[in-house]
């Protein structure tokens, strides 16, 4: 098929970025949408222009490297996956892709559609662990958890830090994936020894980092590609109230 | 050097480790503070590393390419991680999962280390645990495990299809901890490109700035390399895309050994090529083999759509071929059956280089929910990139190269050949000889670096701490960062018209047919001159725009690249010299009659661990002869 691609230019930070009209005429609807992206890049290359920088490494939707804004929405118009895992079949011959990084104050350009994600990390860095040294552990199974715990622990645990809730919110706010940490430490009972520093560490940070306010609409849940739930945002708010 | 000293303790097996815990040099809390250790690497094993000796009060500085460690190839790891912990009450034991190690290994593994490993396994699960890794459970709240290939008990703990990143996740949150403390520093998006060696010790690594294209020296007492395995080789494989060899390459050409490095392992159940433009496989679990029945038509070119094939007309091979263990064969064996079966025309979908994993009777039996419980994320998967539905229809799977049980030679203590410089993780050799059993990687990745090396490096700092610190203006930085621009430089202004890319698809291709599942002389021979010559092209046309000191994702490839051809050519060295047929190592010339891969113990019962000594000139090989005074070497049958 044949696509024409208005793809996200930006040289650095600093510089002004603007969209630049790539056509392609020999997409085939077999590839992954970083194929595409590939093989447009290694035309570029052969006439010795500057490829298109993305951030990518699994290619199968776990690591969280990969986040393009496309057609509107974050990793695209599929829902429920990522980047790596938008398949072409999804388009049609003649379309028009819009291809953009991740707009938010708290992840700065660094080149064309890759983003400084660095915040995130250091929000982890402020609580989100149990503070346990290694050969201090208990036996496994002297911590007996309820299933139901369990599994919605594990729910919340499968965040893969791409970003694309931020991405999605109007605000910028990034208490989704915040939550996700805090839920899922929270559910477990070695995690609720410090549950309240976490909470409140994890909030201060995120605060301080420039992200923006919930204000409940939902987008975040709505793009994310492991779908977590905002109830975890609810469960967060429970926790940072408990807290004072 | 011409004797390898594995410095494998004296006594009993079983005793070993204790006695080496009672013996090994300690360094006191106030010294600690003041050696430096560089952890490259950010997996289970690096991260691991580096938060455990974060909380013993070294200092460290750790190193990722990504832009967050919590982004290492460990996340994808899907299906499990062993422990001897005999939940089930099925007969497990550390000697169980030891020997289950040694013999999946085809008997070409060091004992000591792998003994070591089964038993650090067990403190590898409570840490997870108390980490807040949800790991699966029962309804009482105990801990689950389910079934791995080789094995017959029920050892492997999992986060359904998750267990990777939930480890690794583990992993992440208490390397933070130690981040927050200031104990470590971390150092993403940088690339390692040299080994700094100061008087026959190393001393320090050369990285580039993956954003500014900053070339950075970074100094330190030791340097631990937890960089991960080279199935990238092979371009398509179930590795991270960026995957490479390289910082291990580095350290080889500084004087670390590389041992086995043709020990390659393909893993049966992965997502089959769609396209030629693929860039990545898909693994499908192992873990699916447990309830997933391989076949084919029996019927040569038989284009019914599987469900459509009655059961009398299916082959079961693995069923067939191997009675005892069916479906969960070890990944070399079942690998070489598809393979056979697609080589003699009875392949499926439109290739012809795929095989059928069925879940029919498992959904029937078992129901819907049992199965999506299981396996929910995988058959998802599966779903998203192929637009088949697994519930609905059979998947479609082909092997894949996957992981690497080859790697730098290292001795008892994780040490390689250069002192002061470590390997762990799947970036070392130690534990899986020449073929890993499922499962057992993360178990080992996260031993090493939680158990076993914070013990065994202090056995080395405890001589360092009267060390005088290297300054970073030190002729060995100056000469070492000198060659990492002069190769960058090279890179860039070759300025011919192909990318690193397609010289990359290209090598893959010619160690994918050459040095693949199966290998022999002539074909090993021809892949020699092939290499060469793509080699030598990829030096007079490749092509890099941009500068190095800017972010360039071209020139990070080529980097790669460039050093996948000089590994590739010593991989099928190392795969020529071994005449015996061992592990996922399956030499044609040297198999039984009925197609089972034929061991030669009186001549290659050692491991291959290679010395680099120039451009120009051979590498030399050096053995380490394997003794084995606990289990007797035996055929290795699963029939
Ligand atoms: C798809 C898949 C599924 C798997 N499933 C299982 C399973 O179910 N059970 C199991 O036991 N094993 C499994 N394995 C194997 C297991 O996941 C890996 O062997 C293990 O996680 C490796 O961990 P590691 O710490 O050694 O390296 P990795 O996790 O690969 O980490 C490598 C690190 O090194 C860094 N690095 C690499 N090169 C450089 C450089 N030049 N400069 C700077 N940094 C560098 C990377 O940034 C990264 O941080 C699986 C593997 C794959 C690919
Ligand atoms: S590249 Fe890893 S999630 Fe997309």
């Amino acid at each position: 098929m044949k696509l024409t691609l208005k793809i996200w230019r930006q040289k650095d930070a600093r510089a002004k970025g603007r969209f630049v009209t790539y056509e392609l005429d020999d997409v085939s609807e077999k590839m992954a949408f970083l194929e595409m992206l590939d093989s447009l890049n290694r035309k570029l290359v052969e006439s010795d222009q500057e490829p298109v920088a993305f951030d990518h490494d699994c290619r199968e939707g776990i690591c969280g490297s990969c986040g393009i804004y496309i057609n509107g929405h974050p990793h695209g118009p599929v829902p429920a996956i990522t980047t790596c895992h938008l398949s072409m079949r999804y388009f049609n011959d003649g379309d028009t892709v819009w291809i953009e990084p991740w707009r938010a104050k708290s992840f700065p350009v660094i080149r064309d559609l890759i983003v400084d994600r660095s915040a995130f990390d250091k929000i982890q860095a402020a609580g989100g662990y149990i503070s346990v040294n290694t050969g201090s552990a208990p036996e496994a199974n002297s911590i007996p958890i309820p299933r139901k715990n369990y599994d919605n622990a594990f729910d919340a645990a499968i965040c893969i830090g791409c970003g694309a809730c931020v991405a999605a919110c109007k605000n910028a706010s990034a208490v989704l994936f915040v939550s996700a940490k805090i839920t899922q430490l929270a559910l477990l009972p070695q995690g609720r020894v410090e549950a309240r520093d976490r909470v409140r560490a994890m909030v201060e940070k995120m605060d301080e980092l420039g992200f923006g306010n919930c204000s409940n609409t939902g987008a975040c849940e709505a793009e994310c590609p492991k779908e977590i739930k905002i109830k975890s945002i609810a469960a967060m708010k429970r926790e940072y109230y408990k807290a004072f | 050097m011409n004797t390898l000293d594995s410095k494998i303790p004296p006594g009993p097996l079983a005793q070993k480790w204790t006695r080496f815990k009672n013996e090994v040099r300690l360094v006191s809390p106030a010294n600690k503070r003041k050696l430096e250790i560089i952890v490259v690497g950010t997996g289970i094993s690096g991260a691991g590393a580096a938060s455990a000796l974060g909380e013993l009060g070294y200092r460290v500085k750790n190193f990722c390419y990504q832009d967050s460690p919590r982004r290492a190839h460990s996340v994808a790891a899907q299906g499990g991680i062993n422990a001897a912990k005999n939940y089930q009450n099925d007969g497990d034991s550390v000697y169980r999962l030891f020997y289950d190690m040694i013999k999946g290994g085809d008997f070409r593994a060091r004992e000591a280390n792998v003994y070591r490993a089964a038993e650090v396994s067990n403190q590898v699960i409570d840490h997870f645990t108390a980490l807040g890794v949800p790991f699966a459970r029962d309804y009482g709240g105990t801990l689950d495990t389910r079934s791995f290939g080789g094995v017959q008990v029920s050892r492997t703990f999992y986060s359904k299809g998750q267990t990777g990143q939930q480890c690794l996740l583990g992993c992440y949150s208490a390397l933070n901890r130690q981040i927050q403390k200031g104990n470590v520093q971390i150092f993403p998006r940088r690339e390692m490109l040299d080994l700094v060696v100061v008087d026959g010790k190393a001393r320090g690594i050369i990285t580039r700035n993956l954003i500014t294209g900053e070339i950075e020296r970074h100094s330190a007492n030791a340097v631990v390399l937890a960089t991960g395995g080279y199935g990238t080789v092979y371009y398509l494989s179930t590795l991270a895309v960026n995957s490479n060899a390289s910082a291990a390459w580095k350290a080889h050409k500084k004087g670390a050994f590389f041992a086995n490095p043709s020990f390659l392992q393909i893993h049966p159940t992965s997502v089959p090529q769609l396209n030629q433009y693929q860039s990545k496989l898909t693994l499908m679990s192992e873990s699916l083999r447990n309830d997933g029945r391989l076949w084919v038509p029996l019927q040569k070119g038989d284009k019914r759509p599987p469900n459509g094939i009655p059961e009398e007309e299916r082959d079961y091979f693995l069923e067939r071929r191997y009675p005892a263990f069916g479906n969960l064969v070890p990944r070399d064996v079942a690998s070489r059956a598809v393979k056979e079966r697609c080589d003699a025309g009875y392949g499926v979908s439109e290739t012809g280089l795929a095989v059928y994993l069925d879940f029919r009777d498992a959904l029937k039996k078992q129901g819907r929910k049992a199965i999506e419980n299981k396996y929910g994320n995988l058959f998802q998967m599966y779903k998203t990139i192929t637009g088949i539905d697994p519930y609905e229809e059979p998947m479609r799977i082909y092997p894949a190269g996957h992981y690497t049980m080859g790697g730098l030679w290292v001795d008892y203590e994780l040490m390689t050949t250069i002192p002061g410089l470590y390997a762990i993780g799947e970036a070392n050799f130690s534990d899986h000889g020449a073929n890993r059993l499922g499962a057992s990687s993360l178990m080992q990745a996260a031993g090493d670096g939680f158990f076993i090396l914070p013990v065994t490096i202090s056995n080395y700092l405890a001589g360092e701490i009267r060390s005088a610190p290297v300054p970073l203006s030190h002729p060995e930085f100056e000469a070492a960062e000198k060659t990492a621009v002069a190769r960058l430089n090279r890179l860039i202004s070759i300025k011919g018209n192909q990318t690193a890319g397609s010289f990359h698809r290209r090598l893959g291709k010619i160690m994918w047919d050459h040095c693949g599942m199966t290998r022999n002389e002539e074909g090993l021979k021809k892949a020699l001159v092939l290499i060469r010559e793509l080699r030598d092209e990829f030096w007079q046309n490749l092509n890099v725009p941009g500068t190095i000191y800017e972010l360039n994702q071209e020139l990070e490839k080529a980097g790669r690249v460039a050093d996948y051809f000089e590994l590739a050519e010593l991989l099928v060295n190392d795969a020529l010299e071994r005449k015996e047929s061992c592990g996922a190592h399956f030499r044609e010339e040297y198999q039984t009659p009925d197609g089972e891969a034929r061991r030669n113990d009186a001549e290659y019962a050692y491991v291959a661990a290679w010395e680099y000594t120039g451009e120009n000139t051979p590498h030399v090989l050096h053995r380490e002869e394997l003794k084995f005074e606990e289990v007797e070497l035996r055929e290795r049958s699963y029939k």
